[in-house]
């Protein structure tokens, strides 16, 4: 069973997100492939050479390519498509995007978002933003598969990949890149951060909540979160908004300042695998559901942990 | 309010319980029968139909027999009929059974259902539905219109997208007038609407106080061992003190769920009791545990129900219309039934208002309509047990149980009562004695199996409510509960509340605030009923807010 | 331009959902249903560009029960012009729903077809783009704004690194993000309008579609309890307890 993985990067370097990828691909079949698409691929080409694991690395390089969008990334995987049963991809923007269009094109009913893998053909993946754990069978003989990448292990390094190019390449289709606002800060992604701290209405303003969560969030390299009740306050962007109609993380540390754990909120975090509440309510849903709750008044236990860290 | 659009409809009824369904379905029925084109707008603050309905329940299938007698056929989920039936009282370790022979007809519970009054309420929505009833879940109705003569014209819906300081958000809806020959007031226990109309036309002027309990209610999915489909508990004493009324109960539904839930009434005096903590330690019983050990609670809801009975019926009509259900108080409280009452005279007030119509009526007085709803079975059904609170009122649970037994044998065998009709002497707000001459009460700690805080039962209410909105639970003045109720009855507001809405927080310098949480408000109403500074308003946040239950 | 919303009905969002103690699925049978809040901010954004004049007709789809017409109904109370149910009882999988679309769009012929990035019951994220490969449409995905130029939209894409913003022609499928907007509320006028709007029923079994589902769901499982917490007294508590986990506080930039 040969398996395509959809490698991620972001221009300039391969996205950990592939790494987990390629250890989920492991599980499931061998002689497995990872495909880059870009301009400039040479030195991500080589990280992802390294991963234990991968046979071939196809490039599929070229200055139309710097901006391909997910829709020619299907076409190129619909194009080089025959030799392989399985196609992976972490579940993230690109994958979300790209993989159900090349499901498609095969005739393919996809499985979003996998976390577990019980069988060649039999996977768990999460359903009600996490709320019920769904076990799926396929029937079918070619599969393609999204991978909730925090739920697998890295493939490790040391693999001795070889290095394709693929050629000729489709030309990009009719969707056209404009421009692009970046990130600005170095901050982890809320959704890839191995560390999230996340703060609630109770910190009272957009102030309190610059100068409690942020500098507790640098010190930790961590990604910011909010509640819905915080985004609504005004106090940080809607990007930052954990819950089931925000963002669904599950890092390794969860640091919950001042939130309640208001049932929207809990069900995009109770993935996390630990979870801190620092809350003065000892009440609080969210002191229950935390592995360690420290109640205590949040204007002074907050800055004291950064203090100490 | 220039913006505000309206319609004209020749009834509108405000709350689909089991009162306002029934009264529209009624209408309806009346108006095909006599070729009288009728038109009706039910209003639901819930955001679905029965979403704001809990209710024990074993139902008495009488209201429904007269208003839709082919039921069964068409499907009433009324499926699981009551096969046995116990009356106990509880010590804290012990259980003892009334010995059925001694208890007066009326306690038998044979013939009546365990079902879900939501449910029951979805299946009549889609019946007055069907009828040609427009009924909208999702809009409150907030005011009454009056006019300059003072007779009601209609009512108001709220407004939509208001920030919590009253300010219009870019969503914001303006409410609407729905213009009304006739208003029936449906909204069950201590309607905002209906108070509003008691106060205006002073309809309580020659009742007694109205009286209220807390009723809340779990759903337990128990072991199959444990599970006696048909089989129904009431259970009086312990976790309560002789002087508190109230009790549990126990029905057993279909699908091996239990329904669990307990009643206190509120006239209980000590300003620490809280009811919540009442039932999670009735749940603690040893007969109790037993049942529940190895299940798993899967909803909860809480509401306050009425059970002044016949004394506290106030006048009915008012100039442009009239209350029915509970927003009036048909309660029979010895049965704890109060849904068949509900239906009957929703279906009677709404024979008195087709006539009107028919006559080319509206927005004027029905005349003597509380002497005609409570005529018939309406009578025979609450005088009888007229007595029942204020003997429980007077002489506590066990003695007033007995004196109310031998009141109805006298009164079934004899047709004469030795109490006459007594009075109730206090309305609920008027019992709290003060905080210190009360004994502190120390609940034991939830164990997240058994027993549950406030929180996690909110929880399992689905409550939608959007946080952007002014507080709903009006203060009419905001210092009252530092200054006048935390001295004197330690802020009861805390304790009554089953939903963790009311809380008294101490900021660095041990200053104590009060704060309200308004997005945990089950809807229950007791804040409004059993503030002793009667301080609190309960007022209907946006259409759509609050429990979303289920099955309840 | 003429917009296509499909709509799914979906358990209300405000619902703790419960597993069945069997195993067979998330208990459905007892509790509140609305529609899929992002297809309701894909609802909001046509109705937006209907009343901008930018749409000049908008029409609504939903696959499902019967009862999904509650879902179309409000969508016509949010401003839709018409709506299409295509009634099916059973489970009907992302793959089965593009091809439903695809010959709905056939017929109906719009230029755009809007709709949420993903449902919240199976949380699959496929329909858009599965759509735009049935079609051979271009499609841009997570929308977090959406701008009508002639005849080609320009749209603000919620991608892995930030924003992106991107050109794409008509005809085109956009699924939108929760940043695109806050759907209104809806008025009781507005409902009250609704019913009069047309409303027409089709059954999914006569597109000639192959509805079989490929997957089978063989058991849904609660989530696995959380491991019983611990209350820390002090922050230094606090930091000790995390320092116990190996390597948890190794914050690494990247």
């Amino acid at each position: 069973m040969s398996v395509l993985v959809l490698g991620h990067h972001n221009g300039s370097a391969l996205s950990p997100a592939t790494a987990s990828v390629v250890a989920a691909a492991r599980k499931i079949g061998a002689d497995i492939d990872v495909l880059l698409v870009g301009h400039n691929l040479t030195s991500i080409a080589s990280e992802a050479a390294q991963l234990a694991g991968a046979r071939k690395v196809l490039l599929a390089e070229s200055a139309d390519l710097a901006e391909a969008r997910a829709t020619d990334i299907s076409d190129i995987m619909f194009a080089i498509a025959d030799p392989y049963s399985t196609f992976l991809s972490a579940a993230n923007a690109l994958g979300k995007s790209a993989m159900p269009r090349l499901a498609a094109k095969l005739d393919v009913q996809q499985i979003t978002e996998i976390t577990a893998i019980l069988g060649p053909d039999t996977f768990e993946r999460p359903i009600y933003a996490g709320n019920a754990i769904e076990t799926v069978k396929t029937g079918q003989i070619r599969n393609v598969i999204t991978v909730r990448t925090t739920s697998f292990e890295a493939a490790a390094k040391g693999g001795e990949a070889v290095i394709e190019h693929l050629s000729p390449l489709p030309s990009t289709g009719a969707v056209k890149l404009l421009r692009t606002e970046r990130d600005e800060s170095d901050r982890p992604k809320l959704d890839e951060a191995r560390i999230v701290v996340s703060g609630g209405v109770s910190l009272g303003s957009a102030a309190e909540f610059e100068r409690l969560v942020y500098p507790l969030a640098d010190k930790l390299s961590a990604a910011v979160g909010a509640s819905r009740a915080a985004v609504d306050e005004g106090f940080v962007p809607n990007e930052c908004q954990v819950g089931q109609t925000g963002k669904v993380v599950a890092p390794e540390l969860y640091i919950a300042c001042g939130i309640s754990g208001a049932i929207q909120h809990v069900a995009g975090m109770r993935g996390a695998k630990v979870i801190v509440a620092i809350n003065s309510d000892p009440e609080a849903p969210i002191v229950k559901l935390a592995d360690y709750a420290l109640v205590a008044d949040l204007f002074e236990a907050v800055p004291e942990l950064t203090e100490k860290l | 309010m220039a913006d505000r659009e309206s319609m004209q409809v020749d009834v509108v009824v405000v709350g689909a319980g089991p009162a306002g369904l029934s009264a529209a379905i009624r209408l309806k029925q009346n108006a095909l029968k006599s070729g009288n084109d009728v038109s009706i707008v039910v209003l639901e603050k819930a955001a679905e139909i029965g979403g704001h309905i809990l209710s024990g329940a074993v139902i008495d299938p009488v209201g429904l027999n007269e208003l839709v007698p082919d039921w069964q056929q068409k499907g009433a989920p009324l499926a699981t009929q009551v096969t046995s039936d116990r009356f106990r009282y509880f010590t804290s370790s012990r259980a003892f059974d009334f010995p059925t022979p001694l208890l007066p007809k009326l306690f038998s519970n044979h013939g009546c259902y365990i079902a879900s009054l939501g449910d029951l309420c979805r299946w009549l929505g889609d019946e007055a539905e069907a009828l040609g009833v427009d009924v909208f879940p999702g809009f409150a109705a907030t005011e009454l219109l009056v006019d300059d003569m003072n007779v009601v014209k209609g009512v108001v819906t709220g407004d939509m997208g208001r920030d919590r300081n009253g300010e219009e958000t870019s969503g914001f809806t303006p409410g609407m007038e729905l213009h009304a020959r006739y208003t029936l007031i449906a909204e069950g226990a201590r309607g905002s609407l209906a108070k509003k109309a008691i106060a205006r036309y002073r309809l309580d002027r020659e009742a007694d106080p109205q009286k209220f309990g807390l009723g809340i209610k779990e759903i337990w999915q128990v072991a199959p061992e444990n599970h006696r489909e048909g089989h129904v508990e009431h259970i009086l004493g312990w976790p309560l003190d002789d002087a508190t009324g109230g009790g549990g109960f126990v029905y057993h539904a279909a699908g091996n769920q239990v329904i669990v839930g307990h009643v206190t009434h509120l006239n209980y005096t000590n300003p620490h009791l809280s009811p919540f903590d009442e039932f999670q330690r009735f749940k603690t019983h040893p007969e109790m545990r037993k049942l529940l050990e190895g299940g798993q609670r899967i909803a909860f809801g809480a509401r306050a129900m009425t059970s002044g009975g016949w004394q506290s019926v106030p006048e009915l009509a008012f100039p442009g219309g009239a209350l029915i259900g509970c927003s009036a108080g048909f309660m029979n409280l010895p049965r704890i039934k109060g849904s068949h009452t509900a239906i009957l005279s929703g279906m009677r007030t709404a024979d008195l208002f087709s006539a009107a119509l028919l006559d080319g009526r509206g927005n004027d007085v029905i005349e003597d309509a509380k002497n005609k709803v409570l005529a018939g079975a309406l009578h025979d059904e609450l005088h009888p047990v007229r007595n029942a609170k204020p003997l429980l009122s007077s002489f506590g649970t066990i003695a007033g149980t007995v004196l109310t037994g031998i009141d109805l044998w006298l009164q079934q065998l004899l047709k004469f009562s030795p109490f006459g009709t007594m009075h109730h002497k206090h309305a609920d707000n008027d019992t709290l004695h003060l905080a210190r001459n009360s004994t502190e009460i120390l609940y034991p700690k939830p164990d997240g199996v058994l027993t549950f805080d406030r929180a996690s039962s909110v929880y399992l209410a689905n409550i939608g409510h959007d946080e952007n909105q002014p507080v709903h639970l009006k203060l009419a003045d905001a210092s009252v509960p530092i200054r006048h109720n935390l001295p004197q009855y330690d802020e009861p507001a805390r304790f009554y509340c089953p939903a963790g809405v009311y809380e008294v927080v101490k900021d660095a310098s041990g200053m104590p605030s009060f704060r309200i949480n308004a997005a945990n408000c089950v809807h229950c109403k007791t804040c409004d009923i059993k503030d002793p500074a009667q301080n609190i308003t309960w007022t209907p946040p946006e259409g759509g807010s609050g429990p979303n239950y289920r099955g309840m | 331009m003429k917009i296509l919303v499909p709509v799914k009905r979906v358990v209300d969002h405000k619902v703790n959902v419960r597993v069945r103690a069997d195993g067979s699925g998330v208990e459905t049978g007892n509790v509140k249903m609305s529609m899929n809040p992002f297809d309701e901010i894909a609802v909001e954004e046509a109705v937006r560009m209907r009343e901008a004049g930018t749409c000049d007709e908008l029409v609504v789809v939903s696959i499902g029960p019967k009862q999904a017409e509650d879902t179309l109904r409000t969508a016509l109370a949010l401003g839709a012009d018409k709506a299409i149910l295509i009634e099916s009882d059973e489970r009907v999988e992302p793959l089965a729903v593009a091809k439903l679309l695809k010959e709905l769009a056939a017929r109906e012929a719009p230029d755009l077809v809007l709709l949420g990035k993903q449902a919240i019951d199976d949380d699959a994220a496929q329909t858009g783009p599965m759509l735009s490969a049935l079609l051979d449409w271009p499609i841009s995905s997570f929308a977090a704004k959406i701008e009508a130029k002639d005849d080609a939209l320009e749209v603000i894409e919620e991608a892995d690194n930030g924003r992106e913003v991107v050109t794409l022609p008509l005809p085109a499928i956009v699924t939108v993000d929760l940043q695109l907007n806050q759907p209104r509320n809806v008025s009781l006028p507005s409902v009250i309008k609704a019913k009069q709007k047309p409303l027409e029923r089709l059954a999914a079994a006569d597109f000639g579609v192959d509805l079989a589902p490929r997957l089978e769901i063989l058991a849904t499982r609660a989530p696995d309890p959380r491991p019983e917490g611990k209350r820390v007294g002090s922050v230094d508590e606090l930091l000790a307890a995390l320092r116990s986990h190996a390597g948890l506080l190794e914050g690494e930039a990247r």
